[in-house]
Parts: structure tokens; sequence; C-alpha cells
């Protein structure tokens, strides 16, 4: 009995001792689930480089990831939204200081089915629509149909960026289909021949159809050029001006190679 | 001698503690819904917050009515009531009365399984074959719908119903049929004069707690229901059941905020929902054992 308590005790030692030494090169991220795949792959990559560095990265949601650099448990907030005034105070309130840094650039796509002969929208077209005043197809030049209207998660980044882009704070109306991920827009578009949705550019796919926004087709030239108007960019904040493996990292990120990998994940490079 | 005491002693605080971590658990939850649940109902008015018709919880300002996900949950639940009672009473009607011994023991483990299928599999297959399927036959515009989620968590508490009616079914004393089959009754009457009404609060138990089943549900709803926080107004339009609205929610409520106090108060009404069904669950089922002279 006394000789497994010692064991165990000793067991408890070597763990935290372990878990002290990589202690130094471990870095956290949390946030948006839209820079997800961009953390995921340049942590990745980055760790292949430098085995000392221990990159660990979780998803929630941009409010999640910030509320988290604000408290301290997390090293990079992940967000697909400029850091609001509330939360800088909040973080300055905990002696925190977010400094933001563009990682990529996303376009979020408005697509409908791919048997969907509709293939331009106006912004103002695309707001009547979620807001419920264009209800049928036919009303803008599409087969009739009831038009099933497909939205993110009130809470979601990419629904504040559309409700930023798009919607001019008007609100989307009750029965439209909310989501709680890109995925499931996606399926469902997929699945509905008269559904409406939007999705970040790194998710589209074969079943999705994208429509020109004010005559501007979703890409990557018309995001970077700036012509497409339903497009953001990407944040990752971290507390102050980073440093150490933080800063390496980062700027692995910035880099060609880290922009290459920004690519291949479906977003936009900022070169 | 005097070891061995204190040996049993250990012994007996080791299960007294495990045996009441439950009660410790519970009370510890209930404080937490009410201490995180209450705020928001100061700041929105409890009865606009019940009765609100609008959800909209992000905007500015925001609106916190949660009474169309509160009739999301009721209209998913009584679908899957409509779905789970005849399957899961028959069934179990047909394993204690008709089956054969071979057939019960092939039959019954299987209704078990069908327990034992993680709920994100069952809405899977909502997802991607019932709803299609709905979208053709009902020519609907989408079929993320309350019927889906109704047919779906109808098939879920199946197995609850199921084996719980017949748990009830079985407590029917022997005597009883013989006594049934003495007087001249065949089977039929006396399966539907005899045995189901002495079973009847053992069944009504099966549902209610089939009810709760549905309630709580949330992986399946917040797939197939499709999350839209409208008043129902038939079978066939989207809702967004309570649980569905927490689960998509959560992740991104800021810690503390008005919305992050809104869900831990729908999440401490579902509570008293399925805690008042447990509680008429549970009444109903001592009552039944009296009567048929078990112990209670």
């Amino acid at each position: 009995m006394k000789k497994l308590a010692v064991m165990m005790a000793a067991g408890i030692a070597a763990i935290s001792l372990a878990a002290g030494t990589c202690f130094a090169e471990k870095i956290v991220m949390a946030g948006s689930t839209t820079v997800l795949p961009i953390a995921q792959k340049t942590a990745e990559e980055f760790m292949n480089d430098n085995p000392s560095a221990d990159i660990s990265v979780r998803g929630g949601g941009s409010s999640v990831g910030i509320a988290a650099l604000i408290d301290g448990n997390c090293d990079i907030a992940d967000s697909s939204r400029p850091i609001k005034d509330v939360e800088i105070q909040k973080a300055s309130a905990n002696g925190r200081d977010p400094v933001a840094h563009i990682v990529a650039l996303d376009g979020i796509a408005v697509v409908v089915n791919k048997s969907n002969s509709v293939s331009k929208l106006s912004k103002k077209q695309v707001r009547d629509i979620y807001t419920g005043k264009i209800t049928d197809w036919s009303q803008i030049g599409g087969k009739p149909g009831k038009i099933v209207v497909v939205s993110r998660d009130t809470a979601s980044g990419t629904f504040e960026a559309f409700g930023e882009l798009i919607m001019n704070k008007e609100k989307v109306m009750p029965s439209a289909l909310m989501q709680a991920s890109n995925q499931a827009v996606g399926q469902i578009i997929g699945q509905t021949p008269s559904g409406i949705g939007y999705v970040g550019l790194g998710f589209m796919s074969g079943e999705l159809k994208a429509v020109e926004i004010e005559g501007v087709m979703p890409s990557k030239e018309t995001v970077i050029s700036g012509k497409y108007p339903v497009s953001r960019p990407l944040f990752m904040y971290t507390n102050g001006k980073p440093q150490g493996v933080l800063k390496e990292y980062l700027d692995f990120i910035k880099s060609k190679r880290g922009q290459e990998l920004v690519e291949t994940q479906g977003y936009v490079g900022l070169k | 001698m005097n070891y061995k005491r204190i040996k049993e002693k250990i012994y007996k605080w080791i299960f007294t503690v495990l045996a009441f971590s439950s009660l410790f658990f519970l009370v510890g939850i209930m404080i937490v819904l009410f201490k995180e649940g209450i705020p928001i109902f100061k700041d929105a008015g409890f009865f606009k917050f019940l009765f609100g018709a609008k959800w909209y919880p992000t905007y500015e300002p925001p609106d916190f009515g949660i009474l169309p996900l509160i009739l999301g949950s009721i209209w998913v639940t009584a679908g899957a009531i409509i779905v789970c009672v005849p399957l899961g009473v028959g069934s179990a009607l047909y394993l204690n009365e008709i089956a054969g011994f071979r057939q019960r023991q092939f039959l019954k483990p299987i209704v078990e399984l069908l327990a034992s299928i993680p709920s994100v599999v069952y809405g899977f297959f909502g997802m991607v074959i019932v709803t299609p399927f709905l979208q053709r036959i009902f020519n609907l515009p989408t079929g993320l719908t309350a019927l889906n989620a109704s047919l779906i968590l109808g098939l879920m508490a199946t197995p609850t119903v199921c084996s719980i009616a017949e748990d009830a079914l079985s407590y029917v004393p022997r005597a009883f049929r013989e006594a049934s089959f003495a007087v001249g009754a065949n089977r039929w009457q006396t399966l539907t004069r005899v045995v189901i009404p002495a079973a009847g609060s053992g069944i009504s138990t099966a549902i209610i707690l089939g009810m709760s089943r549905a309630i709580g549900e949330t992986m399946t709803v917040l797939m197939v229901a499709g999350g839209a926080a409208v008043i129902p107004k038939t079978f066939f339009s989207p809702v967004r059941p309570m649980t569905a609205a927490i689960a998509a929610e959560m992740g991104e409520a800021p810690m503390g905020g008005d919305h992050y106090h809104a869900l831990f108060a729908i999440a401490l009404i579902l509570f008293l929902i399925t805690f008042i069904f447990n509680i008429i669950a549970e009444i109903i089922s001592r009552r039944f054992r009296i009567k048929l002279g078990l112990s209670g």
C-alpha cells in the first residue's frame, strides 16, 4: 500500500516535471471555427519544423477565443471579426492588451443548389431574401418555388460578418434555418433545390453554386482586389506584441510558405 | 478485531459517500442553473422571457423571448409520443403476451440495442436519409422539420417505452390472467380488459419517461429540426427546440453576458420540465406497485 503511494507520487512528480519542461514552447490557440483550418494546418507545419514547439488548437468561436485571451486562457485568439470595444475594455480591465494580426482574407460566398438557375443577385436582393421580403424564387427571375433561407447561428463570426456586410444590421427573419456550422449549411443547400445560404469561400464544394453579388463572382482575385463586396480579413489576436515562439509562429503564417498553406485550405492569401 | 471493525466502518463510509454523491451532483447542478439563469429574469422580465415570441439574442437591443423554443420542444415531443407509444407499447405487448420464449430471447435484445445507438448517428440518419425522403413525398421546400425530428425522436424513445412497459406487463400477476381465462374470456379480451388496465399506470410511467427522453434529446434535434426560432404552426415547419438552441449558441455566448444567462435560464426551464415528468412518473409507478400488491 505504502509502496504504491510512493510510486504514484513519483509518477505525478515526473509528469509535472515533463510538463514543466515543454511549457516554455507551448502555444494555446482558441477561437473562430472559420480560422480553425488555417490554425491547424500552419501549426502542424510549424511543429514539423520546430519539434520543440507544442501548439494546441481549439475552436469554439470568435467570442470564445477572445474571451479566453482576456481571461489568460490562451495565447492566440482566432477571430473572424475585429475585436469589439466592450472586449477591449474588458481586456484592459484585466491588464491585457490585445494586438491584431491579419493572417488571411475570407470571402463569404452566397450559395444556392447547383440546379438553381439564378446566378446573380444584388446585395439588396440578398438582404430582402434574408429579411423575408422576397419569398419566392420567381420574384428574382428563378423557377417558382418557396425560398428556403439558411443562415449561420446568431452567435457565429460568419453571421456577424454577413450581418455587417449584407444585412446593414437588419434582422434575419425568424423562420430562417439557423445552422451551427459552415458544413451544415453546405449540406442543407446541397440537398435543397430551393435553398439559399452563405459559407466561407473555403467551404465551397461541388454540390454548391456561388452566385455573383453586385455582378462580382467570389474568387481569390476579386477578394484580394476588394471588388467582391462580401469579404473580410481573418485575425489572430495576441496579448501584447508577440515574442519568442509566438512571434516565430505568427511570422511563419505571414511568410510565403504560410500563406501558401492558407490557400491550400481554401482561403485567400494576403499577397 | 479492532482492525476489522475499523475496516468495516471505512467501507460503510465509502459507500455512504458514493450513494450520496448523486444527490450532491443534482443539488450542485440545480444551484448553478438557478444562479446563472435567474439574472435574465431580472433583466428581460420573467413573463417577457417566457412568452416573448422573438428570439434575437445577439442583436442590439436583443430580444429574449423563448416561446418559439418552448413550443418547438413541445411539438417535437408530442410528435415523438405519437410515434413511440404505438411502437413501444405495441412491441412490449407482443414481447410479453404473444411472443414465444425463443422469439422473446431474440427480439428483446434487438429493441434494447436500438437504445445503444449514439444520438449523433440517429441525427446523421435523419439528415441524410429521412430529410430528402420527406422533402420528396410531401413536396416540401425543406425536409428539416418538426415532423422529421418527431420521427427520429420517436424511434429513439421507443426502447425506453418498450422496456419499461414490458416490465409493467410482466408485473401483472399470473393469477389475473388465469382468472380471466377461467371465466371464459379469450386472449384479446384478457389483454384489453384485464392486463392492460392492470398495467396501465406502469405503461403511463413508460410513456412519461419516453417523453422526458425525447424533450431532453439534443444532438438529433440540432441536426434535423431545422433550427428556425419560429412559433410552429404545422409539423411541416422547421423548429428550434430548447436543447438545440442551447447547444448551438452556448459555445459563442460571451460568459456572464445576457445571452449566456438566457441560455442557462432555458436550461433551467428544461430541467424543471423533465424534473416534473420524472416526479409524475415516480408517483404513478409507486401507486401501480401498491395496487398490484408489490412493495412500494
